[in-house]
């Protein structure tokens, strides 16, 4: 090796530090759909509370689309309270929080809606179709849905209240 | 009181280690012997210092002192004792104390021990407290462990559930003995570096303490899959989980360093490898640290915490552009006096083992950055799993196993084929014959029967030298317990280097066993209802809940019979944690040398009628643990003073 060249060996270890560096600016749960940009796929599903529940019903609204299960901890614990929030804060706006319970139990579902006191729209996923359309992977994950039934970005992991405003906040 | 007094011994002491590594450099560069020792004064102070700190957070801990916002978050009124002592580490802040700690210990050790390293002590002491003042920077800084939290709770939150295991004060203490003793060897490479004295000298003297370090780090990985097998509950012992392949990578490269020294004491070439590996696992342990506090890549172990990663990162890079730097600038010096003279040969089988563990090293680092790598180049995230791993390393580690078979008995120089025949003949054809048996017991799977019969091969050839050996010393009328016992004595190096082979082996066997033959099901039964799995009956006789200090319990009774006479029961629970929210599973398992029942605890129905569970019958998986005792036996014995020079059987030829 030359004389010149061999200076190249603590350089080297440049680009392997930019590329860590470059880990700081991304967030490691804002995970890509091919879905965004596309049109919400239609579902058809029946509430907790017996109400029918579809999204040609919900049009012309932004819809936040969470799915959730009440084994999954401790991220849907901590996003309870965030969706929750949000809805209240939202509701006047035209947004609406629509959950869907995925591979659960009817029973410990319900104790989950009422533990955190939710008040917004929950469905469960009977035999989790409605989880493949969307290509979820885990729980918790989050569409936001603009008003012409696109889907505008999606969210891997809890929620917080800046995440939902990041994301709401445009489609408003 | 204790928060103030902490945070106090803390700034002095970072403040006397960026003194001691200034004083300690300028006295080994113009040789005042003066800066020297008050630079060794500085660090025995900065070790009193640190020490002071974790004992008041330990006390902090134990006497529930919640106005330590890291001690009400890492505990409540409920934490058992002994948990409260682990807390102390439980948890980012606490963790780089312990860390700060040790390195402080083992910068004491050195300056006990290696004050007569004439030239290269000063640098050795500069670079430690150098590295120790940076820890301590983090403790002061973006990591704050006495931070005060006003005003002071009634009761702390608690420390998360997971960490309530036995295996809580051997695993982390273990990988930081492991990582934090490879700073000695590195400050004793930059030493070499800084002194122009890079011959032989540094890698003798600190021989043992890569030993050391090492043989922490395997035991930190090992217990580490018991940890998660035992309390995850999910039945497996290793998941290339980001934050497992950054304790895996400076082990890689820690390997290869052990083995490529022996080159350079023998052959005198590899002078600049040697440098830049112990740089580069000495690197590849902050890069650990990094990745496991900077939350850059998604794991399940990570605690993300805010500037701390700014911090690693800064320092790794530092530690790279000058380490490496120096390593350019003393190029010359560092060439080659011995060469290759043949493929054939020990060197070359040195050589292709570092060369399989640095592509091992590589491919792992690859794997787990690849999410950050894909992300920067293509905008797209995706993340390498499991499989990549495997598929990658598998023939890199079944190389690995071949070597350890060939290396430690071919001919240094130039194999003839007279020394391949008299060593290998035997140990091949019994590798082979070992391939046809497995294959004729219905061993189906290749890659099974291949790491099989290789792991045979290498026991072979272990057997062959160690009978060969043995009885030139019956030939010479020694008994056969004598023989045996001064052999591994006498040459404790070699016989200690072959016993954690034979460790590794059995390791092999297990994690190969596992991975081959395990099965399981998951299945809901109602009180009194069975399963069958492999031989096995499990019986669900009922549920009982109780309440523990901390948390509530419900525990389920399995009984297991396997056709004999011979029943257990298991008793699988979930563990309730007001802090929680969601149940932790408590795993019940029967351990066996040919195979484990393995019982989860799965939804349950309230009046106890029936349960979900998950049965596993893992296979082999006993033998990583024993694997784990045979190499801390082996690493005992390499490192047992040698005796090779004292004795009545000096005449014999080695």
């Amino acid at each position: 090796m030359t004389r010149g060249m061999r200076w190249l060996v603590p350089l080297s270890v440049l680009p392997i530090v930019a590329l860590l560096a470059y880990g700081f600016r991304t967030d490691p749960r804002d995970i890509p759909s091919p879905l965004v940009g596309r049109t919400a796929s239609p579902f058809a599903l029946t509430a907790f509370d017996g109400s029918s529940l579809t999204l040609s019903g919900l049009h012309g609204k932004v819809v936040v689309l969470n799915f959730w299960a009440s084994w999954c901890n401790p991220a849907c614990y901590d996003e309870a309270p965030v969706l929750e929030r949000a809805w209240r804060t939202y509701r006047e706006r035209g947004v609406v929080v629509v959950g869907v319970d995925m591979q659960d139990t009817a029973e410990a579902a319900q104790a989950f809606i009422q533990r955190f006191g939710l008040t917004f729209a929950n469905a469960p996923d009977p035999q989790g179709k409605m989880a493949v359309e969307y290509g979820v992977y885990g729980v918790p994950e989050t569409f936001f849905v603009a008003r012409d039934g696109t889907i505008r970005a999606k969210h891997v992991g809890a929620l917080t209240d800046a995440v939902i405003r990041a994301k709401l906040e445009p489609l408003l | 009181m204790i928060p103030e007094l902490g945070a106090g011994a803390l700034m002095v002491a970072l403040g006397l280690a960026v003194y001691g590594s200034a004083a300690a450099g300028i006295g080994g560069r113009t040789g005042r012997a003066a800066l020297v020792e008050s630079a060794q004064h500085a660090a025995l102070a900065v070790f009193a210092l640190v020490t002071a700190c974790l004992l008041l957070l330990a006390w902090a801990f134990l006497s529930f002192d919640f106005s330590v916002r890291y001690v009400a978050t890492n505990t409540n009124l409920g934490t058992p004792f002994y948990y409260r002592l682990t807390a102390v580490w439980g948890a980012l802040e606490g963790s780089i104390v312990l860390w700060a700690w040790m390195l402080s210990v083992y910068t004491l050790i050195v300056v006990l021990r290696h004050r007569n390293a004439r030239e290269l002590y000063p640098w050795v002491l500069s670079v430690m407290l150098g590295v120790l003042a940076f820890f301590l920077l983090v403790m002061t800084v973006p990591a704050p462990v006495f931070q005060r939290l006003t005003p002071i709770p009634a009761d702390g939150r608690g420390l998360n559930p997971l960490l309530e295991d036995s295996g809580m004060i051997t695993h982390p203490v273990a990988l930081y003995l492991g990582f934090t003793g490879f700073a000695v060897p590195f400050a004793f490479a930059i030493a070499a570096l800084v002194t122009g004295r890079v011959g032989d000298a540094w890698i003798t003297t600190t021989r043992r303490w890569t030993i050391t370090a090492w043989y922490f780090l395997s035991l930190g990985l090992l217990i580490g899959g018991w940890w998660s097998y035992h309390v995850l509950g999910w039945g497996g012992y290793w998941a290339w989980d980001p934050v497992e392949n950054a304790a895996f990578m400076p082990w890689l490269t820690g390997t290869a360093f052990l083995h490529s020294v022996m080159i350079q004491e023998r052959r005198r070439m590899l002078r600049l490898w040697n440098l830049a590996l112990v740089i580069m696992t000495f690197a590849l342990t902050l890069f650990g640290t990094f990745l496991t506090r900077s939350g850059i890549i998604a794991s399940v172990h990570a605690f993300t915490q805010g500037s701390i990663g700014v911090f690693f990162l800064s320092f790794l890079a530092v530690v790279l552009v000058l380490a490496f730097g120096l390593l350019a600038w003393r190029w010359e010096a560092l060439g080659a006096q011995g060469e290759l003279d043949s493929v054939v040969s020990r060197e070359s089988a040195f050589l292709l083992n570092n060369v399989l563990l640095v592509a091992a090293t590589f491919t792992v680092f690859f794997g787990t950055v690849f999410p950050l790598l894909s992300e920067a180049m293509r905008g797209v995230k995706i993340s390498v799993g499991a499989p990549f791993f495997n598929q990658v390393n598998v023939p890199l580690f079944l190389g690995l196993i071949f070597l350890m078979g060939v290396g430690p008995l071919i001919a240094w120089r130039r194999a003839s084929l007279e020394n391949l025949r008299r060593n290998f003949l035997w140990p091949v054809v019994i590798g082979i014959a070992a391939a046809a048996v497995f294959r004729l017991l219905g061993v189906r799977s290749t890659l099974a029967v291949l790491t099989l019969a290789l792991t045979v091969f290498v026991a072979g050839t272990i057997t062959v030298d160690l009978v060969r050996a043995t009885r030139a010393r019956l030939r010479i009328g020694e008994r056969l317990p004598a023989a045996l016992g001064g052999l591994l004595l006498r040459h404790n190096r070699r016989y200690g280097g072959f016993a954690v082979h034979l460790g590794i082996l059995i390791v092999a066997i297990g994690v190969t066993g596992s991975q081959a033959w395990s099965v399981h099901t998951e299945t809901t039964l109602r009180r009194g209802e069975h399963t069958d799995l492999a031989g096995y009956r499990v019986r669900f006789d009922g549920l009982a809940a109780s309440e523990e200090s901390n948390h509530f319990k419900v525990t389920g009774t399995f009984t297991v019979a396997n056709g004999r006479a011979d029943t257990t029961v298991l008793r699988p629970a979930k563990k309730f944690y007001p802090q929680e929210q969601s149940p932790i599973a408590y795993v019940d398992y029967r351990l066996g040398l040919r195979e484990d029942v393995y019982v989860v605890l799965g939804d349950f129905a309230r009046d106890g009628s029936q349960a979900t569970v998950r049965l596993q019958v893992n296979r082999l998986v006993s033998w990583i643990w024993i694997g784990g005792v045979v190499l801390t036996l082996g690493t005992a014995l390499a490192l047992a003073p040698e005796r090779r020079r004292t004795g009545a059987a000096q005449e014999l030829p080695a």
